[in-house]
């Protein structure tokens, strides 16, 4: 009896739900119809800019992503036609890139070094298709394919000098996901930064998570698993840093936890994000978010489109600099008064130096061209 | 060993043992479900309901035969997986979002969008997957069926190892790591070495083989000898595999030269499948080798003593060592085989598709290919024809992909979907209520099942 009572009491409360529900969609379906006949209103260019993803997906918070968002942005800035398609595992890249020309693509952007060797059979297939290849450059240079690199140590040596003077532990730390040159670039670059902030100020900051000189460190072993990412980081603030930078794509947000907890846990730590302006793309951890080493991706793919379709393609790679701004480091934000006003002249004087030549931040994985 | 008769009713060996306790209702699903396998197979010749005798429960009237007949699920199981991944397909749409805001004020707007939404995608698998209407000249028109039996060639074979364990008792979920160690030496000796044309192929094709087997056969030993579960093991063995071939690509010999990429150098042309069909296809050698294997493991399976040994084991171990079989020697031999097969997708992805090694190189194969293997119940022509239609759905992803839009994990979901309608009529029928009313739990008719699907895995 009691059973069949609230039965039906569940059903009826599943009814009011379920009308509710009804209701809802009654209400956001009772727009007007457009005119019969009213055809959208695109832009009426021919030009088809393409993407192919790795394996990491459009949403993976990190190149394949900040690439996609240009080629969008160029969608509705230039009124392009956009294609794209994300790859499951490296079996697809090649069919992918056939479809694509296939299709019809006048430019088709592919991102990572795992395309390198299929972006260039179908570039040599296709002479009359263009390509551009994120993060990956080409010993001897193929015409139609215009890489898309970034010397990031420029950019991160700015954030080891950062972080070595705002440390008040004298330790700070980094980790990458996979050893790649595209991650250890920044790793190189923090490192080169902390060293200089030694020499310059007679300091002895200590860097956890990369050696320069080895060329190893920590690392995650992913981009995926966001609680190696934390436990490294709790590691980190046992032996005394206070600030780390993650170079692990998503598994920087596990970073960002750690962090979080330490801080709720009353001690001052800070974190320094990479690729985007984490104050943006990671708000839930705006309170730690000291700065971000910067790669405008999206801003390099979005121009190489516009370039494409104005008929100026070339094949020079794109290098992405301090000096064009294609790597930056980002503003501090909430943490603004947190960086001492002499700190943040003599990072504008070393950007300077960089920017002129007058210091060199080199990196076994720096860009050759 | 009733098998040899009627090779398609064996169930898998694990599961076949202990469903001989389970209910008569289900026997007649396994029945069903071998009888489609993965609706890539032909028909067998006397129709389930017919094999299993009488359904249980319910008057056994004309019209309900034909509708819980076998045929009849099965095109119910690809109708229902078309319509609900056609539902999850519009739902993504764009045209379909806009039109559901005046639902009311004209309908058919948004009717029309949803047909067209549904339409487009699975016109777009079929002409990514077999036939594209629009290419020039018959041969780019059959290209995309081409680059089906190309995705299939390492899936094929793969499931053919894993088939082959299963029917020896043992779960093997190594395929994975025994792709990765087979990549790994085929690798090496395709960028390594320099031999000529011939011979070079011929070594990459062997090592990749010894590979295979290698990692396979050290996982039966390990069983064979120690008594540890296959299913750990082999699990275990993927993960060794899988980090020992990312160290390896962090040092120098397994690189570029000049490149601190983790990606090998690529493989000698003398080293590489030759395009069978010409190089407008990727088809290649490994699609024939891969049919030979089906021949083979059919050979093994079904007419030679080994294989016999194999099924016994399988069938009941303890049996079979009382009658004389020596059941460690077939536990490793299986598992060797098991691994060279899989070996030989490694060996088609280093040399035939890839041409590189990198950390991806077993892509998912080694997964798919235990659901490849079940979908095609554990017999080798049914894993083949389960590994062509696992072929078609890869090739076919890209072109619902680029064609319509649709995310790549939707059309994922729509593959998986219609897998798991095919691979399991029981849930077919029961949603559109098929399934015979249940009036005893169990009948006397299951010790009948029992002899002639439980058997001889």
């Amino acid at each position: 009896m009691k059973n069949s009572l609230r039965a039906s009491f569940k059903r009826g409360s599943m009814a009011g739900v379920a009308t509710l529900g009804a209701s809802a969609l009654l209400l956001t379906a009772c727009g007007a119809a457009p005119e019969a006949g009213s055809t959208s209103t695109e832009g009426a260019s021919d030009y088809t800019g393409c993407i192919v993803s790795d394996s990491g997906g459009f949403d993976d918070q990190s190149f394949n992503q900040s690439s996609y968002e240009g080629l969008k942005k160029a969608e509705t800035d230039l009124g392009i036609k956009v294609n794209q398609v994300e790859s499951k595992t490296n079996n697809d890249f090649e069919p992918n890139l056939r479809a694509m020309v296939s299709a019809g693509c006048d430019l088709t952007v592919t991102v990572g070094f795992l395309l390198g060797d299929a972006t260039k059979a179908q570039a040599e297939a296709n002479p009359d298709s263009h390509f551009a290849i994120v993060d990956f450059g080409y010993e001897t240079p193929i015409a139609n394919v215009k890489p898309i690199i970034y010397d990031t140590a420029q950019a991160a040596f700015l954030a080891g000098y950062l972080a070595a003077g705002t440390t008040k532990t004298g330790t700070v730390a980094t980790f990458g996901g996979i050893k790649l040159p595209t991650v250890t670039i920044f790793m190189d670059g923090y490192a080169d930064g902390v060293k200089y902030y030694n020499e310059q100020k007679g300091k002895d900051v200590k860097l956890l998570g990369w050696n320069k000189e080895a060329q190893d460190g920590s690392f995650t072993g992913d981009f995926e698993k966001q609680d190696v990412g934390k436990q490294l980081t709790q590691n980190f603030l046992d032996q005394g840093a206070d600030i780390v930078m993650p170079v692990a794509g998503p598994v920087g947000k596990g970073a960002g936890s750690a962090l979080k907890e330490a801080k709720a846990a009353g001690k001052d730590v800070k974190l320094i994000w990479v690729d985007s302006d984490g104050y943006l793309t990671a708000p839930d951890y705006k309170d730690i978010m000291l700065s971000s080493v910067m790669k405008t991706m999206g801003e390099a793919v979005e121009n190489v489109v516009k370039e494409d379709k104005e008929g100026s393609f070339d094949n020079t790679p794109y290098v992405g600099t301090l000096a064009n701004e294609g790597v930056q480091l980002a503003p501090f934000h909430d943490l603004d008064s947190q960086v001492p006003a002499e700190l943040k002249s003599e990072l504008d004087q070393i950007k300077k130096d960089i920017i002129d030549g007058k210091l060199k931040v080199e990196s076994a994985a720096s860009p050759k061209a | 060993m009733s098998d040899k008769h009627s090779p398609k009713h064996s169930s898998s060996g694990p599961a076949g043992t202990s469903r001989q306790a389970s209910s008569a209702e289900e026997q007649t699903a396994a029945v069903v479900s071998v009888d489609t396998a993965g609706g890539a197979m032909e028909p067998s010749a006397v129709p389930a309901t017919a094999q299993s005798g009488q359904l249980p429960g319910g008057p056994d009237t004309l019209l309900r035969k034909i509708f819980t007949g076998s045929g009849m699920v099965s095109v119910l199981a690809v109708l229902l997986a078309l319509i609900i991944g056609g539902l999850l397909i519009a739902s993504t749409d764009k045209q379909v979002a806009t039109t559901s805001t005046y639902l009311f004020a004209r309908p058919t707007d948004f009717l029309a969008a949803v047909w067209n939404a549904a339409t487009r995608s699975y016109i777009a698998l079929f002409q990514g997957s077999v036939f594209n209407p629009r290419g020039n000249g018959i041969a780019s028109q059959f290209a995309p069926f081409m680059e089906t039996l190309t995705i299939a060639t390492p899936l094929i074979t793969a499931g053919l190892g894993v088939a082959l364990a299963f029917r020896a008792g043992l779960f093997n979920i190594g395929a994975q790591g025994q792709i990765i160690v087979a990549g790994i030496l085929a690798a090496w000796v395709g960028f390594a070495l320099e031999l000529p044309m011939g011979l070079h192929l011929l070594l990459v094709l062997v090592a990749g083989i010894i590979g295979g087997a290698f990692w396979g056969g050290l996982v039966g030993l390990l069983k064979a000898r120690t008594g540890a579960h296959e299913v750990i093991l082999t699990i275990m063995f993927n993960y060794i595999a899988l980090y020992f071939l990312r160290y390896l690509l962090n040092t120098p010999a397994f690189q570029r030269p000049g490149e601190s990429n983790p990606i090998s150098p690529i493989l000698d042309p003398t080293a590489v499948y030759p395009q069978i069909l010409g190089s407008q296809y990727r088809l290649h050698l490994g699609f024939l080798l891969a049919i030979a294997a089906t021949v083979l493991v059919w050979w093994l399976l079904n007419r030679s003593t080994v294989g016999f040994e194999f099924r016994a084991v399988g069938a009941n171990p303890k049996a079979a060592q009382t009658a004389g079989i020596n059941v460690s020697r077939s536990t490793i031999l299986v598992m060797a085989i098991a691994g060279g097969l899989a070996g030989m997708s490694g060996v088609a992805q280093v040399a035939g598709t890839e041409k590189v090694l990198t950390d991806g190189v077993a892509a998912t194969y080694g997964f798919d290919a235990i659901t490849v293997a079940l979908l095609g119940r554990s017999t080798p022509w049914g894993t083949f024809a389960a590994g062509l239609l696992f072929g078609a759905f890869r090739a076919g992803a890209v072109q619902m992909q680029i064609q319509t839009g649709t995310p790549i994990d939707i059309v994922l979901v729509v593959q998986s979907l219609i897998v798991l309608f095919i691979a399991a009529p029981p849930l077919v029928r029961a949603i559109f209520g098929l399934n015979p009313r249940r009036r005893k739990p169990a009948r006397p008719a299951t010790s009948r099942e029992a002899a002639t699907t439980g058997g001889a895995a």
